[in-house]
């Protein structure tokens, strides 16, 4: 690739009707740009788990791909409740998730804890009732 | 091992994406919950689900799933196979609990494979 790729896609909140529409495109352009299996897979599980957490819980949120030479960079910013304790939120099983949300199989509390164990670098800050932001990047393999 | 054969084998009602029946099937996955598909499944993958709502789709999509088995009766929203329609996935029907559907499955595979060993990732 000569040059960066980027593009930003927002993401509202309750919108589950739309949920993995933004996940869908950021695949596709991916696969165009020809990004490893490998990469192609944490990216997708990255960018679709990060979509749902804007849509379940923040009133509204933006995705920023940017793709260069040698990693894939995903940040996430909404504005919503935020979260106050991160730690706990990092559990793997602990989930403040709806019953509603829960019926339609999310809210597992696996959402956090796939998007770091998918990530290189992964970076979270929060400040409650004003949003939640993450910053992720993904090395492209032997390139 | 071809969809079509185990849609024949498996007795699979067929409720979209017919023209996709010839993709490879590789693997098989059991789940209810979206994220543990989304991170645990593989391309390639038939998944049994007793999820209906049209969420499922872009699960199946964005890891290449080779088709949506909805057991034991389930039945798909209508814009679950509008969705499906649009990207490609086959959405499979049976009357059967998933349990059997997945040991057939499973059998089927295995016979087109070896086994998975350790050393493998």
């Amino acid at each position: 690739m000569n040059r960066a790729y980027e593009k930003t896609f927002s993401v509202e909140g309750d919108n589950f009707d739309n949920a993995g529409t933004a996940s869908i495109e950021i695949k596709k352009i991916l696969k165009d740009l020809r990004i490893d299996e490998d990469v192609l897979r944490k990216t997708a599980i990255v960018v679709y788990e990060s979509e749902l957490n804007i849509i379940s819980y923040a009133r509204s949120g933006n995705i920023t791909l940017y793709v260069d030479d040698d990693t894939i960079n995903i940040d996430v910013k909404d504005e919503g409740p935020g979260i106050e304790d991160i730690d706990l939120a990092m559990q793997p099983g602990y989930s403040t998730a709806t019953e509603y949300i829960r019926q339609m199989g999310f809210g597992a509390g696996m959402g956090l804890y796939n998007i770091k164990s998918c990530s290189d670098l992964f970076e979270i800050s929060s400040t409650p009732n004003v949003g939640t932001r993450l910053k992720i990047i993904i090395k492209r393999n032997g390139r | 091992m071809k969809l079509q054969y185990l849609v024949e084998r498996l007795d699979l009602k067929i409720l979209c994406c017919e023209d996709k029946l010839e993709s490879d099937v590789s693997d098989g996955y059991v789940g209810d919950l979206l994220s543990d598909v989304m991170a645990n499944s593989s391309k390639g993958t038939i998944w049994i689900t007793r999820q209906s709502h049209q969420n499922i789709v872009a699960v199946a999509s964005l890891r290449e799933h080779a088709a949506i088995i909805l057991a034991l009766g389930k039945k798909p929203d209508d814009d679950t196979i509008e969705k499906a329609t649009r990207e490609g996935i086959p959405i499979l029907a049976t009357d059967r609990p998933g349990f059997e559907i997945a040991g057939r499955a499973y059998a089927l595979l295995s016979n087109d494979r070896p086994f998975r060993t350790d050393t493998e990732s």
